[in-house]
């Protein structure tokens, strides 16, 4: 039987022990193409999350009334009118960034993150249990993203949040396509490395 | 000659995954060995295309009269769901060699970034019916070139004596990372 567990802990979950992108390894193409920069991040993060809780709350609440065989292509229906929300929302209101994140924010909807929630816990969980699960995972997302985009911005150009740290030129390729796909490799190792050294101790 | 430059610079500079960072899903979940990495490559190649010149075609004749542009996404991801469900049952009747080759892999593209990914883009360069043709097929080559050569490095990476929080994903993400760079030596060639 499986433990009910606490609101909390469902928060939680998503941040460290269930991170999305560095321990399920999920909505890599996002966490890769968008992090040359922390404020690029933060807002393709952000925009997830959004997607995440609404999608996350909507199906929560309707899937009761959709018959089993045509589950898949209506949870995609409703992700895809919510990446919409956001697609519109962005241009009106933040253009400069929606120019910087392009393409990938209609590809919120073919995000696994954002299916896999759906799939995995909304449609047996209920309303609040799943916006609470979309928001630890968003956030998660969200500190992934950021965690990366800091990193390769500070080696890349030098800068925190587009503020130059030293007068200098910075390691180009971290803010190129090669960077993000070996700065993600460390972070992974690092964290795998982390809790080998964790169990080792324990035992 | 226009054609001739679409195709090179979407294989090899632009390269969807390596340098657009489309596609990495597929790219580090079925690249463990060369010959599924090639069927998944295989399986693209057709539905990317056939996705693109649909999605053109509802695009420009459907969305645009009807002022509807801003249901881009929900149409296209329903149109690339259907396509793939309506490729899977025409393979299996017609051709069942090819079904048996590609079957497996029909599912997962729906959820293919690159699918869509090239499917806006055409729309955003504002690209007509036969350069999008072209893209898409430049562009699923270029997905099959990169997922090939990423498989045959992993077969080796399998033996190569690793400390333990190295192996599987971040050893292969610094591989991917090398491959990329090596690509990166195309820029400049068109």
């Amino acid at each position: 039987m499986e433990q009910p567990i606490s609101l909390k802990e469902n928060f939680f979950k998503g941040i460290i022990k269930e991170n999305p992108v560095f321990v399920l390894l999920l909505g890599c193409c996002p966490t890769l193409g968008v992090t040359s920069s922390a404020v690029n991040g933060l807002g393709m993060g952000a925009a997830t999350a959004f997607v995440l809780v609404m999608s996350n709350l909507a199906i929560a609440l309707v899937k009761n009334v959709i018959p089993d065989k045509v589950r898949i292509p209506a949870f995609i229906v409703i992700i895809a009118a919510f990446v919409t929300v956001v697609q519109l929302l962005m241009a009106a209101y933040t253009p400069a960034l929606n120019e910087q994140l392009g393409l990938f924010i209609p590809l919120i909807v073919v995000n696994c993150i954002v299916l896999g929630r759906a799939e995995a816990f909304a449609s047996r969980n209920t309303a609040v249990a799943s916006m609470i699960d979309g928001l630890g995972m968003g956030v998660g997302f969200t500190f992934a993203l950021l965690l990366l985009g800091t990193i390769r911005e500070l080696l890349g150009n030098l800068s925190f949040f587009g503020y130059k740290l030293v007068e200098a030129d910075g390691i180009l390729i971290f803010v190129l396509a090669p960077g993000a796909f070996i700065t993600l490799g460390f972070i992974i190792a690092t964290m795998k490395w982390l809790k080998e050294r964790e169990s080792k101790r324990t035992h | 000659m226009e054609y001739l430059i679409i195709i090179i610079s979407t294989i090899f500079i632009n390269n969807i995954v390596l340098a657009k960072f489309l596609g990495i899903c597929p790219f580090l979940g079925v690249s463990k060995n060369t010959s599924t990495a090639v069927g998944m490559g295989a399986a693209v190649v057709f539905v990317m295309t056939l996705s693109t010149i649909m999605t053109y075609l509802v695009q420009h004749y459907i969305l645009l009269p009807l002022g509807i542009a801003y249901m881009q996404t929900v149409t296209y991801i329903l149109v690339i769901a259907f396509l793939v469900q309506v490729v899977e049952i025409i393979l299996k009747k017609v051709s069942p060699d090819l079904y048996q080759a590609l079957g497996v892999y029909l599912p997962l593209i729906t959820t293919n970034c690159t699918i869509l990914g090239v499917a806006i883009l055409v729309i955003q360069n504002n690209f007509n019916l036969l350069q999008s043709v072209v893209f898409a097929i430049g562009n699923s080559v270029g997905f099959t070139l990169a997922i090939a050569l990423f498989s045959s490095i992993r077969e080796q990476l399998d033996n190569a004596d690793l400390p333990e929080y190295m192996q599987g994903i971040p050893a292969a993400l610094i591989t991917a990372s090398i491959l990329s760079m090596a690509f990166m030596g195309f820029a400049g060639l068109v």
